[in-house]
């Protein structure tokens, strides 16, 4: 008992980097709405975010902008963070491109369930 | 500008820029996108010329550190991102600017054309440049994404909804292969502090002083590779993560698939040969056997279950798309078996030529085969297998490159594809992988069976008549047709598509390309020997011998 306790305490920013994940890949499998698939999408891809900010924490870390002379304080990896920002630009243009797709789709069949395209193309 | 140093930057900068120039200026003048882009991947061409020549020539491996911020100290971790470019690189990028330049000769005509076409084309092309010539993990993610992000839009490009949904399909499982990748490069992260491919090689060797040995049993690292190659895998469409690259290549416009196919999926093989061998290195699955195990297995399934699905398929593009699957299978196979722990020095050397043989082969020979399936389709509407009887005779020309290259396919020799198997079989006999040599001889009996009903169908099947085409046609064929139908006899064939079509037939660009991929594909297999000779500084620096 006591060391899951000091998982979740400790590392609690793991836990729910775990779940996100997990969720986000389940709703990517499982849902039949194209939308909350896209959704999906992009809490998996939240997940991996947090997963990076949560690995650079570092107590009492000053942002890493070294001074001249000043070497002796705490500083944060700056590289985590680099990557989240590009990722995060990475995930917003697939996310246009996801949308307009579903655009497209929606105004050609009229739904974005999956499983009534399946029905609308096959009587095509 | 005598520093071949700077080639790998202008070759990744030159088409994103022209990209962006190609939709400026057709703000202003529509027609300027062909121009533009024929220009870029001329320069494109005559750069990866110069890189080719510096990197097989005297200079070898060229680093460029981007924005030179180098290294804190001798033994510490780059500080910017490296562009990398060495023997494997070379090729690559020689390859891309070659079918770059090809495709532009197919869509001349052919279509798709206009502005965002070229735009996101260029794009492609520079996305595909910068994950050749990158030297860092997180680069290539970035780059992954942007051929990724091109490739979903080039596939909707005629904006009709079937591509748009295998686009879709095709973005989530890209783009959820693409982050499980990203999770393996943050958990490479954790595990050493970099992200530059030959610094992480060296501190999972435990090389610099902070680190207490070898690394490769870390359960970090092992995850890592995982990850990463599981992302890769769903990028280089490999069975049972092929499921997006069936519907994208079928839907996508015809000239769009010859780019994908030669190109796209070929980068993920690439992506996965270079960090299994620069970053991960041989001695990380010498530590752990079970992976390349894992790795040679998979990709075993991969080659059998793509061919067994290409035999059953019956529009020509699904089948040529399941080839794929299995092609690329044996692509892994072989980097499987260049790390296997088994694998001796020369079985070792062996796969790994063949891996990228067959790499560069299936890339012509794909691209070659589905222009050659869009001439067919131009001249006859030929979409299924059944299409094609008779047309052996109506188009000799595309016939006779898409059956040869039908023959390339299944490892005929000369030719290239036989160049590769070879290759890949010497290096599986060798390392005592007997299973696989008989895994690659029963997709070569498979691949034999599909490529055997083309050729039943173009030359021996005779054309059908005017009204059994009338009777057969689905219900969807356009009213053409069925007046063409109609009107009777089998002599009218001729002159039905001059009147459903201004352009009658395939343009010459399109049957040049389909000739000239077949004729290359001969001669590339007389080419075994250079090959090898070429890539011996890559196989030996990471297979150190």
């Amino acid at each position: 008992m006591t060391p899951l306790v000091d998982v979740l305490t400790s590392r609690y920013a793991y836990v729910l980097f775990a779940l996100l994940l997990g969720i986000g890949l389940y709703m990517i499998v499982s849902s039949q709405n194209l939308v909350k698939k896209v959704i999906g999408l992009n809490l998996f891809q939240t997940a991996l975010f947090l997963f990076f900010i949560a690995s650079a924490y570092l107590a009492g870390g000053q942002a890493p902008i070294v001074h001249h002379g000043g070497k002796e304080a705490t500083y944060v990896s700056p590289l985590p963070q680099v990557i989240v920002l590009t990722a995060i630009v990475v995930g917003i243009a697939v996310t246009a491109v996801a949308l307009a797709l579903l655009v497209r789709i929606y105004a050609e069949y009229g739904t974005l369930e999956e499983d009534v395209l399946r029905e609308v193309r096959s009587d095509d | 500008m005598t520093d071949p140093t700077v080639a790998p930057v202008l070759l990744i900068a030159l088409p994103i820029v022209a990209a962006a120039v190609v939709l400026l200026a057709g703000l202003r003048w529509p027609r300027s996108g062909w121009p533009i882009s024929l220009v870029a991947l001329v320069l494109e061409g005559g750069l990866a010329a110069w890189l080719a020549s510096a990197v097989f020539g005297d200079s070898g491996r060229l680093v460029h550190e981007l924005g030179a911020y180098g290294r804190p100290g001798e033994n510490e971790f780059a500080v910017g991102i490296e562009l990398v470019a060495d023997a494997l690189s070379a090729t690559m990028v020689g390859l891309i600017a070659l079918i770059a330049l090809s495709v532009l000769a197919v869509t001349r005509r052919a279509g798709p054309r206009g502005v965002p076409f070229y735009a996101a084309y260029l794009m492609l092309i520079g996305g595909l440049m910068g994950v050749s010539l990158t030297g860092d993990v997180f680069n290539l993610f970035v780059f992954l994404e942007i051929t990724g992000i091109a490739t979903y839009t080039l596939v909707a490009s005629n904006r009709s909804a079937p591509a748009a949904v295998a686009a879709l399909k095709y973005l989530i499982v890209g783009t959820t292969g693409a982050s499980l990748y990203l999770l393996g490069v943050g958990y490479l992260l954790m595990a050493t502090g970099t992200l530059n491919m030959a610094d992480l090689a060296a501190t999972l060797a435990g090389e610099p002083s902070f680190v207490d040995g070898p690394m490769y049993t870390d359960p970090l690292v092992l995850a890592s590779f995982a990850f990463i190659a599981t992302g890769l895998f769903v990028k280089a469409a490999i069975f049972p993560l092929h499921t997006w690259q069936p519907g994208a290549y079928d839907e996508a416009p015809d000239g769009v698939t010859v780019a994908i196919s030669a190109l796209v999926s070929t980068i993920g093989a690439y992506a996965f040969l270079r960090i299994s061998l620069s970053v991960f290195t041989p001695a990380f699955f010498e530590a752990t056997p079970i992976v390349a195990t894992v790795i040679v297995t998979v990709a075993s399934v991969s080659v059998v279950a793509g061919s067994a699905l290409a035999v059953m398929q019956s529009r020509i593009k699904r089948t040529f798309a399941y080839s794929s699957v299995s092609q690329f299978g044996l692509v892994v196979l072989a980097t499987g078996i260049a790390v296997h722990p088994d694998a001796g020095a020369s079985a070792a050397e062996a796969a790994l030529i063949g891996a990228v043989i067959h790499l560069v082969g299936h890339a012509v020979v794909k691209g070659g085969l589905f222009t050659a399936a869009m001439g067919l389709a131009l001249d006859s509407d030929a979409r299924t297998i059944d299409d094609l009887a008779g047309l052996g005779r109506q188009s000799p020309v595309l016939s006779a490159a898409m059956a040869l290259l039908g023959l390339t396919l299944v490892g005929v020799p000369p030719a290239v594809g036989f160049l590769g198997k070879w290759y890949i079989v010497i290096g599986a006999m060798n390392a005592d992988l007997w299973p696989v040599a008989v895994v690659i001889l029963l997709s070569t009996v498979l691949t034999l069976a599909y490529v055997a009903r083309l050729f039943e169908q173009l030359y021996f099947t005779p054309a059908p008549s005017g009204d059994e085409a009338g009777a057969e046609a689905p219900a969807d064929t356009s009213d053409d047709h069925a007046m063409a139908a109609d009107g009777g006899n089998s002599a009218d064939d001729g002159t039905e598509e001059h009147l459903s079509d201004p352009t009658p037939g395939a343009p010459f660009g399109v049957v040049a390309v389909a000739v000239g991929a077949a004729i290359l594909a001969i001669l590339l297999g007389f080419a075994g020997a250079e090959f090898a000779d070429a890539l011996e500084p890559f196989v030996t620096e990471v297979l150190g011998q």
